[in-house]
């Protein structure tokens, strides 16, 4: 028999029983979600981030927009009003890691996609009392002036398929990817093409107002007018949604 | 301090444990309603296991017993369902107390015309109330709370001056499917002594003093090929509501900083800027994203905003 005392004079014991006792809380509440049937919904749309966009998102991460910023709109009336329908789980099946934080300086982003133009987003993030006069976000003047480095997509696109996400590489997964999303999106999470991809997406959608340039306001601006558009919502009934919790 | 130190050691028993000879741990029973609450909190989840969701079993999980949330869907099918924040937050969107007043609202504004919304002070009176706060989180971070907007980024929605037109009607679909405002880059077409020549006849035109030779040779390039200006802005320079074309007789400029500056010079070379650089400006298109309702809202609102017509 184990009695308190043999545990508490002997460490390595009692760091052993310390990590088990611990451990139960947190396997509790995550073991279950890799089994039971219905965490994710099942929803059409939802795809992985374009070559532009994903490092729009290394950007929105290396700047910390995510201390100010949530992207998860929670089922609550209020929040309902006034940001639209409420974040899906399939909505970030291909964020790692996720944006949905907790800290809400600013508003809610996680369906800003849309919301604004371009030039507006051009304009409030070189100053955001340009536009919104009683605004306390920084300036992220340097965006719209700093080219993008993409030299490395290929390599953030591979350490992203590692964890999941499906980029493809293969002629495999690249038909695979086009049963999936069409032929369309699945030129565009094509690995070996992401380059051109970025440069294409960039170019025709001209999202920083400088047309012979690629540059961090690019990537940025494209990651924002993508998040939270990729469900139509209109195509479901709510209560399908209710079915998931 | 020590009197008291000494008298609560005293009353406190140890553990039994010695190290050292002589080091003893001492052992200090919790409060008596700590524990309780303590047991409480136990009885408590007790209760919570068998009302909600909790625990998983298999490939799903405890759904919770004498807790359904009835609730109306979407297709209008009644639905019953376990207790969970999704169904609560629909039936809560339909049947809440503030869902059901402003929803009789909402059908309400939804069924009368226009004509009806503007002559009922009552119904005003809600849209004023719920298109502020629309207004609010969609709007007012392009055109500013109060509808003044940004000069050369975003149009004052506050005056009367419209560039789209200011009636229900073009109102209405300025909201609902979004504007493109383009006029063309002329750094190709001009080169400086044009530029500041039609530059300096446009200033004429809201009755600025120019230089005279210079607005009549810009008055050429206005009227004629050479600019075609007059396609949009009119020859008469009232502007073309179908095109968004700026008005450029009155007083008010939404992308030349005209009204400024009190200086001449400035005031050309902010002109000239614009005809050199071009214009376009997007306003998004809100159908997708806004009911029917709401738009019906907005526009009211913004028509009363800007004295509309
Ligand atoms: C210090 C906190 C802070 C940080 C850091 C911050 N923001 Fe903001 N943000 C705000 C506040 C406050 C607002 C609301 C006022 C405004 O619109 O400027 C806002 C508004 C916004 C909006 C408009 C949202 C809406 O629906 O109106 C966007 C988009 C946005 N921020 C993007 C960003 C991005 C991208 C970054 C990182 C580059 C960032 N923010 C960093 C505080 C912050
Ligand atoms: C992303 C910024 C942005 C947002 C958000 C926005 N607008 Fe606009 N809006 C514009 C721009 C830019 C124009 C001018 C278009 C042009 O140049 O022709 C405009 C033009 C308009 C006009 C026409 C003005 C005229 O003179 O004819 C109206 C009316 C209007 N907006 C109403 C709204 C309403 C109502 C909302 C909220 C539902 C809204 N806007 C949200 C940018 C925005
Ligand atoms: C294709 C149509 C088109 C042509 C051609 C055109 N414009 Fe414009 N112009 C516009 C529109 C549309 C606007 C308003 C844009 C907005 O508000 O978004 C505008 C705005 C302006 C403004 C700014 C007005 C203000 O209130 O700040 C000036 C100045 C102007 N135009 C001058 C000219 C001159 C000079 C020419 C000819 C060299 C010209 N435009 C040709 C469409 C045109």
């Amino acid at each position: 028999m184990i009695k308190h005392e043999n545990i508490e004079t002997n460490a390595g014991l009692l760091i052993v029983l310390t990590l088990i006792v611990i451990s139960i809380g947190g396997l509790v509440e995550i073991v279950p979600l890799f089994y039971i049937n219905d965490t994710v919904e099942k929803v059409s749309g939802v795809r992985p981030y374009t070559p532009l966009e994903l490092r729009g998102r290394d950007i929105y991460q290396r700047e910390g927009c995510y201390l100010c910023h949530s992207q998860m709109v929670r089922p609550f009336r209020d929040e309902w009003l006034r940001y639209g329908h409420y974040s899906l789980a399939a909505e970030s099946q291909y964020d790692h890691p996720f944006q949905w934080g907790s800290k809400r300086t600013g508003p809610d982003l996680a369906r800003v996609g849309g919301k604004y133009s371009n030039a507006w987003h051009v304009a409030h993030l070189i100053n955001p009392r340009d536009v919104v006069p009683q605004s306390i976000m920084p300036n992220y003047p340097w965006l719209q002036t700093t080219d993008l480095d993409y030299s490395d997509v290929q390599a953030r696109m591979r350490a992203l398929k590692r964890t999941g996400v499906p980029y493809s590489e293969t002629q495999a997964e690249y038909d695979h990817n086009v049963a999936t999303f069409g032929p369309e999106t699945a030129n565009k999470l094509d690995i070996l093409h992401a380059e051109e991809n970025l440069m294409q997406q960039a170019l025709a959608n001209d999202y920083d107002g400088q047309r012979d340039r690629v540059t961090e306001m690019d990537a940025l601006v494209a990651y924002l007018q993508v998040l939270g558009t990729m469900v139509d919502f209109s195509r479901y009934d709510e209560g399908y949604f209710a079915e998931f919790r | 301090m020590s009197d008291k130190k000494a008298r609560s050691q005293g009353a406190v028993q140890t553990t039994g444990h010695a190290w050292d000879g002589d080091i003893q741990e001492f052992n200090n029973p919790l409060p008596t309603w700590w524990l309780w609450a303590f047991y409480a909190t136990v009885v408590f989840a007790l209760i919570y296991w068998v009302l909600y969701p909790a625990w998983p079993v298999g490939g799903s999980f405890t759904k919770g017993l004498f807790n359904d949330i009835t609730f109306v869907d979407s297709d209008g099918s009644v639905k019953t369902t376990h207790w969970n924040t999704r169904a609560l937050l629909i039936r809560d969107l339909k049947e809440g107390e503030e869902a059901r007043l402003s929803a009789e609202y909402m059908s309400k504004v939804a069924d009368a015309s226009y004509a009806q919304i503007l002559a009922d002070p009552e119904m005003m009176a809600y849209t004023r109330s719920v298109a502020k706060g629309l207004f609010g989180d969609n709007c007012a971070a392009c055109h500013g709370s109060g509808g003044q907007g940004v000069i050369g980024l975003f149009p004052n929605l506050a005056d009367d001056a419209w560039l789209w037109g200011g009636s229900i009607d073009q109102i209405h679909k300025t909201i609902a499917e979004g504007r493109y405002g383009f006029m063309p880059a002329f750094r190709d077409t001009f080169n400086d002594k044009q530029l500041r020549d039609v530059a300096s006849y446009v200033l004429s035109l809201s009755g600025n003093k120019v230089d005279n030779a210079a607005r009549a040779r810009g008055e050429k390039i206005f009227q004629t090929q050479e600019g075609g200006c007059h396609y949009c802005h009119t020859p008469a320079g009232t502007g073309l509501k179908s095109q968004g074309a700026a008005d450029l007789t009155d007083q008010i400029w939404t992308i030349a900083d005209v009204n400024g500056t009190d200086d001449p010079a400035v005031k050309l070379e902010r002109v000239e800027k614009v005809i050199s650089g071009g214009v376009q400006r997007q306003m998004p298109h809100w159908s997708e994203r806004l009911t029917p309702a709401q738009i019906k809202l907005l526009t009211v609102y913004v028509h009363e905003l800007g004295g509309g017509q």
